[in-house]
């Protein structure tokens, strides 16, 4: 693999951005690698903006979080037991799901504690763990670079099919129980009363997001996740109030940031965690201050009708 | 059994409640009759949200028996509008007040919203006249579109009375819906709610610690204290005698020269600030 990533970094510094984007774009997809990295990452965009939308809504971020870092100790454990690093993202990310959905968690904010005790020590053990597997299999650095910081580079067909598959299903299931986890989410006592299975929900939502989790942290690496799991949705909710809306518009800055992201990626030299990272920060930030500014106006203009 | 011959709204039969072996009330037997407006009162800690937990089959009971619209409970689904005590929306949460109020006829259905279901669905368009007409009821029009965290206390509680009525229900299990209120809200609260129970013919049970802002529209009212529970008419409850007995504090029952009805407790007694904890009724 440090093989193919060398080979591959010459090939991309001798590449050149020019003013025909025409000719940029039969650039960006002139190598498999390349069409595989924008497949998978399409997918993983979608899936991670339709869950991450709904863990914003839930504040179960720190919980979205530790399950992007076990990804880390999931894929260095694989690489060191010899088996693929997709497995071992997706074991370990469900299995830590699990953990955190033992403790119940509560309806009113008292018990909050107890749920980030811990989700802490998942999360502090998992890196523990990840440290180990990385020393026992004898110092492999480059590649752990790529596991915490994102790589684009090498994505298989095999992984392209394994990532589909498990985005497919996730989106499926949260298709079936959508409407009743917002329920859940927004009034979780009331949802209890009409009969819903709020605690199952919990448990389903969290296994979700371990999926989603061990998918982002494929392209993005296992520490910035959040690129594509918290900033779409937190800029798509400073824009609008309507979860519809919201949603579609979470997947669609999800989208565009790992879109360019890769392209950007691919004419440098730099790691794609950075590109994906920093274009998701911007558009935060733009709703961000866009909103505050609307709201000024609009009090202004409030101001200006009373004053009229 | 009432002169119609229908059954009652909710029955308690010999019903106790124990949660972590701890007997929160026993022998409690008590009926609600169709289109009543009933009050549970009592001290602080004595167990009336459970008493509307185990009608919602939350909560088992432990001996006895109880039915709720003429079925177990936990088996009248839509037919019961629930709001559960206090709940405060988080200030950031972005989501609008009509959302909220839409998830009381559609949030138990499977799937996701789909936009424009409203185009070829003549049960989708039903549901969306019925939560504009619901919001008009409670009169929360005006900010039904904005983000229920951005809301005031009274215009969320508004907006979840249009939630937990918006499935047409038959019983209305309302905990504390005046809690934390202040004074105008309250009594604008509980006359909207007096107001739905006749109009829309619905029964209502509602939990109150401070009795004073419901009282004027009470048939009934059921006193949970001491691990029991009374019922009886506002007259013979509502007495400086019983309601002194009941909260184990001096209390006294005023009567106003237009005919209300005022409880208050003892100036001197050393519960008016921490009223919510001794459950003594507001002065």
């Amino acid at each position: 693999m440090i093989g193919t990533a060398r080979i591959m970094g010459n090939f991309v510094a001798a590449t050149g951005l020019g003013w025909n984007i025409r000719h940029d774009v039969d650039q960006l997809f002139a190598l498999h690698f390349m069409i595989n990295a924008y497949r998978a990452g399409t997918m993983v965009a979608v899936l991670a903006g339709a869950v991450g939308w709904f863990m914003v809504l839930r504040q179960q971020t720190f919980a979205g979080h530790t399950l992007a870092l076990v990804s880390f100790p999931g894929a260095a454990g694989a690489i060191w037991l010899g088996v693929s690093a997709t497995s071992g993202y997706f074991t370990a990310c469900v299995a830590a799901a699990l953990v955190i959905a033992l403790v119940p968690r509560p309806a009113s904010a008292q018990g909050h504690s107890e749920e980030s005790a811990v989700i802490g020590t998942v999360q502090a053990f998992a890196l523990a763990c990840g440290v180990l597997f990385v020393s026992l299999y004898g110092g492999f650095l480059n590649s752990l670079t790529g596991l915490l910081f994102g790589t684009f580079l090498g994505i298989s067909d095999r992984q392209v099919v394994t990532l589909a598959v498990v985005a497919l299903v996730v989106l499926a299931v949260l298709g079936l129980i959508g409407r009743p986890l917002f329920f859940a989410t927004v009034d979780g006592a009331v949802a209890q009363a009409r009969g819903l299975p709020v605690r199952l929900l919990s448990v389903v939502f969290l296994v979700m997001l371990g999926c989603a989790a061990a998918e982002v942290s494929q392209i993005t690496g296992a520490l910035l996740v959040f690129a594509l799991l918290v900033m779409p949705a937190a800029s798509a909710q400073y824009l609008t109030a309507r979860p519809v809306v919201s949603l579609c518009l979470t997947i669609a800055f999800a989208i565009l940031i790992t879109w360019l992201g890769l392209a950007i990626a691919y004419f440098s030299v730099y790691p794609v965690g950075f590109y994906v990272t920093t274009i998701g920060m911007a558009i935060l930030v733009l709703t961000r201050v866009g909103r505050s500014a609307t709201v000024a106006w609009q009090r202004r203009g409030g101001d200006a009708v009373i004053g009229a | 059994m009432p002169a119609s011959g229908a059954a009652p709204a909710v029955h308690f039969q010999d019903a106790a409640v124990r949660l972590a072996h701890r007997t929160i009330w026993s022998d409690v037997t008590l009926s609600v009759e169709p289109g009543e407006f009933v009050a549970v009162l009592g001290p602080n800690g004595v167990g009336k949200s459970t008493l509307v937990k185990a009608a919602l089959g939350l909560v088992p009971l432990s001996s006895g028996s109880a039915a709720v619209l003429g079925r177990p409970p936990g088996h009248a689904g839509r037919d019961i509008g629930y709001l559960p005590q206090r709940r405060s929306f988080d200030p950031g949460l972005r989501v609008r007040g009509i959302d909220v109020v839409r998830l009381g006829a559609d949030g138990d259905r499977w799937g996701i919203a789909l936009p424009g279901a409203t185009r070829w669905s003549g049960s989708r368009r039903q549901e969306r006249i019925r939560v504009d007409e619901v919001i008009e009821l409670v009169g929360a029009s005006a900010y039904a579109r904005r983000p229920i965290g951005e809301v005031s206390g009274g215009e969320q509680q508004r907006l979840l009375i249009a939630q937990a009525l918006v499935s047409r229900p038959q019983l209305l299990l309302l905990d504390e819906p005046l809690d934390s209120l202040d004074l105008p809200n309250q009594a604008a609260v509980a006359a909207l709610v007096e107001q739905i129970c006749r109009a829309e013919g619905v029964t209502v049970l509602i939990v109150a610690h401070d009795v004073n802002p419901i009282l004027p529209y009470l048939d009934r009212v059921v006193y949970i204290a001491r691990g029991g529970a009374v019922s009886g008419p506002v007259a013979e409850v509502i007495t400086s005698a019983t309601l002194t007995r009941l909260y184990d504090t001096p209390i006294e029952v005023l009567h106003t020269s237009d005919g209300r009805l005022v409880v208050v407790g003892q100036p001197e007694a050393p519960a008016h600030h921490s009223d919510r904890h001794t459950g003594v009724p507001r002065p």
